[in-house]
């Protein structure tokens, strides 16, 4: 078990380190970076802290803490995966309006040139 | 491209992607049946000169800057149509399966039975026409789905030869299905319980090109258009409250 936790604690401090670079190289805006810090940190947490593991086994009804572990990566990657599938579909929305305009734009003043 | 300048004037519309080998034989077919109905192509980013043969032809061209899809592409058409004052917008694919011979009859029935849109349809009455099995079923499929959402039954949900008139322009300018369009539009309408009528029309084979929907995708294909189908019932309105 400790082995685990302690893959986890490193897993949790590169995904955090990264983000955090980066963030500081323009790859990631940094409201999507808030998402990727959250889980890291969380997973930071739960890595070094026995307590709370065990209590959220406990709670879950399992007898083994890291398959909690595991289960929660799982339950925070998702909701980051979700939250993205919602930002990418904004992106595509936005994306195909605005390719919409541009062209109904560079018509109209491709017809307008025309007329004149 | 003139503005529309009368109550009853109609756009031809024709989306286009790679469709060289076809769309200048589409042009030349419409002006043949309608000659002073403006033609728009709306060209999805082809790769093959189909944007220079459509302006050759005599068309006006929306050229898309990059590739969106057949429903993109199509709702493109839909708002410049609508800006421009257009009163009906009927749509022949570029690949040259539409006969525009059947256009007049489409916006003969827009025009005297009021309704939003009109479908030109394969299987309306006994004409002869035959599709592969696994389209058959496909068909078959979205019939039975469709018929009680839309309270009527729709023999050709998945014919793109179809015509609307203004209000249905506007409500597809602002929602319009991106990826296969034709039976997600039909859901579209009926949540504004707008009205839908059948003609019935001959389609021809594919002149060039093929079917964006291979056998690979058909599944694909399937599986997306009944979840559309199922999402845009979701949001229905409530029933209208009484006055």
């Amino acid at each position: 078990m400790e082995r685990l936790l302690n893959a986890m604690t490193i897993l949790s401090i590169v995904l955090m380190i990264a983000v955090l670079f980066s963030v500081r190289r323009s790859h990631i805006r940094v409201e999507y970076s808030v998402s990727w810090l959250g889980a890291s940190l969380f997973l930071l947490i739960l890595s070094r802290s026995h307590w709370t593991l065990n209590w959220i086994a406990e709670q879950l009804g399992l007898s083994y803490p890291p398959l909690a572990l595991i289960i929660l990566v799982f339950c925070v990657f998702l909701v980051v995966f979700y939250r993205f599938s919602v930002v990418i579909s904004d992106l595509k929305d936005a994306n195909i309006a605005m390719a919409q305009r541009l062209a109904i734009v560079e018509f109209q003043l491709q017809s307008q040139n025309e007329e004149q | 491209m003139r503005r529309a300048s009368g109550p009853n004037d109609l756009l031809i519309l024709i989306p286009a992607f790679n469709e060289s080998g076809a769309i200048a034989g589409v042009i030349n077919e419409v002006r043949g049946v309608l000659p002073d109905a403006p033609i728009l192509v709306v060209d999805d980013a082809s790769s093959d000169g189909t944007y220079d043969l459509a302006k050759s032809a005599g068309a006006r061209v929306l050229r898309l800057p990059h590739h969106l899809g057949l429903g993109g592409c199509v709702q493109a058409g839909y708002k410049l149509a609508f800006e421009l004052g257009y009163a009906y917008v009927i749509r022949v694919d570029g690949d040259g399966q539409h006969d525009p011979a059947y256009i007049p009859r489409l916006l003969e029935v827009l025009q005297q039975t009021g309704c939003h849109m009109v479908i030109g349809s394969r299987f309306y009455e006994q004409n002869g026409q035959h599709t592969s099995m696994a389209r058959a079923f496909g068909i078959g499929l979205f019939r039975l789905v469709l018929r009680p959402i839309l309270g009527k039954p729709v023999r050709d949900p998945t014919s793109g030869f179809v015509g609307v008139n203004r209000e249905a322009l506007q409500v597809f300018t602002g929602s319009f299905p991106l990826e296969y369009p034709e039976i997600e539009a039909l859901v579209v309408l009926q949540r504004k319980r707008f009205q839908f009528q059948e003609v019935s029309c001959r389609m021809r084979p594919r002149k060039t090109g093929r079917s964006t929907i291979t056998a690979v995708k058909s599944l694909y294909y399937l599986i997306h258009v009944l979840l559309g189908v199922f999402v845009n019932v979701l949001k229905f309105e409530g029933r209208r409250r009484k006055k």
